[in-house]
């Protein structure tokens, strides 16, 4: 099963192995790892489960659509170019080893 | 840190969004003392918005739904109790009594109480087949219903009648919404706004009729077979969902001495009178600063996780106002209504973008003053909504209604 690893502000490591078709917020949500709040359940609607990923894996992941695109304007830690919305990362087996950075806070 | 003695242990009665989010962010915050988490569902705690949305259409099943794993309760010391409502609060004894006769004890209680489904005092509301779409176990019995739905009929055309009809259109069922006033979720959209709505609606096959009263249920072998309508006319269904909102539950406060006043009042801090007793989410009401009236009663997931996370905070010693912008989403087939702000009682509104293509932004306003920002397929503008009402930056109307204006500008902009 393909992992993803998530990093907190503060440097702590976790992996997971994460299904085909879940999402990197769900994934999360479901072990209860503390710094993806996802208020909205993964519709793309409250931007709470913004990611930092590692930059060279950016160009694995799902293109950005528009309303993620839109919504990381309204995140609480402020955009990069490397960010995105992790209920819209549906993982794939291209994604295998995806290394995401999660923000200080959410809310 | 501050009173970790005298507050050792958090009772908090409700474990909805609130209530789950007030004993997380305790841990968060480094609170060491006991916390109990009250839910008089059976489940582990878990999201309601999905019920109306991905989880009634099958998209997604119970694993995805829940908060947290049971052994996010374990690891974080959240003793959970399911399944047991709370019958009484002795104020003087700091203790809760349990319907199963169990007595708690507390040094702080919170009431995340939410509220419950208005239900109408209609002959034959008690029929197999009304159904409901509030927690987990009506939304089951919803779906159940609806797969082997021929003819629905959805009283009341708010948030939760609309997303369920939009879900029964993709499934193919017939849809007819009775509604009472004159338009769709006229408690919290602008006509505008409520008027895109039903067109887009009506163009995926639903039926409205405005301005016409239930008289009654009918049925056969105990269940529905019919709705009757004050204008006479009598509609053929098997499955009739009532989405008329919801009451506060605050008899519990109310019994224990406490002031309700559509919903349990507490102060900016969402303190009740009892210094002990604290209310958050869909039970409390509360002075807001963003409210034109006060105080008000909100019903969404942001103001109930918010305000745990504001109470969290005092209980650790670090107490503030609650002071978090008001936002709302729905979602309806294609379109998506994003809310910033509270937009009772505007005046006028003022609409940016494309109407006609159903890809807009409606400014509301109180005189000069910028209440919210409705954003309908136009999630650019709510994000943007967001921090202009959190930062309380006002939008002339002119600039609203201007292109030109730059709202990121605005909305980003220091000082």
């Amino acid at each position: 099963m393909p992992r993803v690893t998530y990093l907190s502000h503060d440097g702590n490591s976790t992996t997971l192995e994460v299904p085909l078709g879940t999402s990197v917020m769900q994934a999360a949500l479901l072990e209860g790892l503390d710094g993806i709040v996802a208020e909205c359940g993964g519709s793309c609607m409250c931007a709470t489960c913004h990611v930092f990923v590692q930059e060279d894996q950016l160009k694995l992941l799902p293109e950005m659509e528009l309303g993620e695109d839109a919504m990381l304007d309204g995140t609480a830690v402020p955009r990069q170019p490397n960010s995105r919305l992790s209920c819209q990362l549906v993982m794939t087996p291209e994604m295998d080893g995806l290394v995401v950075t999660m923000p200080e806070t959410q809310t | 840190m501050q009173g970790a003695g005298a507050m050792s242990r958090v009772v908090i009665i409700g474990a909805g969004h609130g209530g789950f989010q007030l004993a997380a962010s305790l841990r968060q915050n480094g609170f060491d003392g006991a916390i109990v988490l009250i839910g008089d569902e059976p489940q582990l705690p878990y999201q309601r918005p999905p019920l109306s949305k991905d989880y009634l259409s099958g998209k997604i099943g119970l694993d995805l739904l829940l908060m947290r794993p049971a052994s996010f309760f374990d690891d974080q010391r959240i003793e959970l109790v399911s399944g047991v409502a709370v019958a009484e609060i002795d104020r003087a004894g700091k203790t809760v009594l349990l319907a199963d006769g169990k007595r708690l004890s507390y040094d702080h209680l919170v009431l995340a109480t939410g509220a419950r489904n208005r239900v109408p005092p209609l002959p034959g509301i008690e029929l197999d087949g009304v159904c409901y779409l509030r927690n987990l176990a009506e939304t089951e019995a919803l779906k159940e219903h609806l797969a082997a739905c021929r003819n629905a009929v959805v009283i009341g055309a708010g948030f939760i009648g609309l997303e369920f009809a939009a879900i029964a259109r993709s499934k193919e069922k017939p849809v007819h919404i009775i509604e009472l006033t004159e338009r769709v979720m006229g408690r919290v959209v602008c006509p505008e706004t409520s008027a895109h709505f039903a067109k887009a609606h009506r163009q995926t096959g639903v039926e409205f009729s405005f301005g016409v009263r239930v008289a009654r249920l009918g049925g056969e072998g105990g269940k529905v077979t019919h709705v009757v309508l004050d204008d006479g006319r009598s509609l053929p269904t098997d499955l009739v969902v009532i989405s008329i909102g919801v009451v506060p539950n605050e008899e519990l406060a109310a019994a224990a001495g406490l002031a309700v006043e559509n919903g349990v009042v507490v102060n900016e801090q969402l303190l009740t009178a009892d210094p002990n007793i604290s209310a958050i989410g869909d039970c409390a009401s509360f002075p807001s600063r963003h409210s034109l009236k006060n105080p008000v009663r909100l019903e969404a997931v942001q103001n109930a996780a918010d305000q745990a996370r504001c109470v969290a905070s005092r209980l650790v010693g670090k107490p503030h106002a609650y002071e978090a912008l008001p936002w709302f989403w729905s979602e309806q087939g294609e379109l998506r209504l994003q809310i910033a702000g509270l937009t009772t009682g505007f005046q006028e509104v003022v609409l940016r973008g494309d109407y006609a293509a159903g890809e807009y932004s409606a400014f509301c306003y109180a005189g000069d003053r910028l209440l919210g920002i409705e954003s309908i397929n136009k999630p650019a503008d709510h994000a943007f909504a967001r921090r202009l009402l959190a930062a309380g930056r006002n939008v002339t109307k002119a600039q609203a209604a201007d292109l030109s204006f730059d709202l990121r500008a605005a909305a980003t902009a220091r000082g």
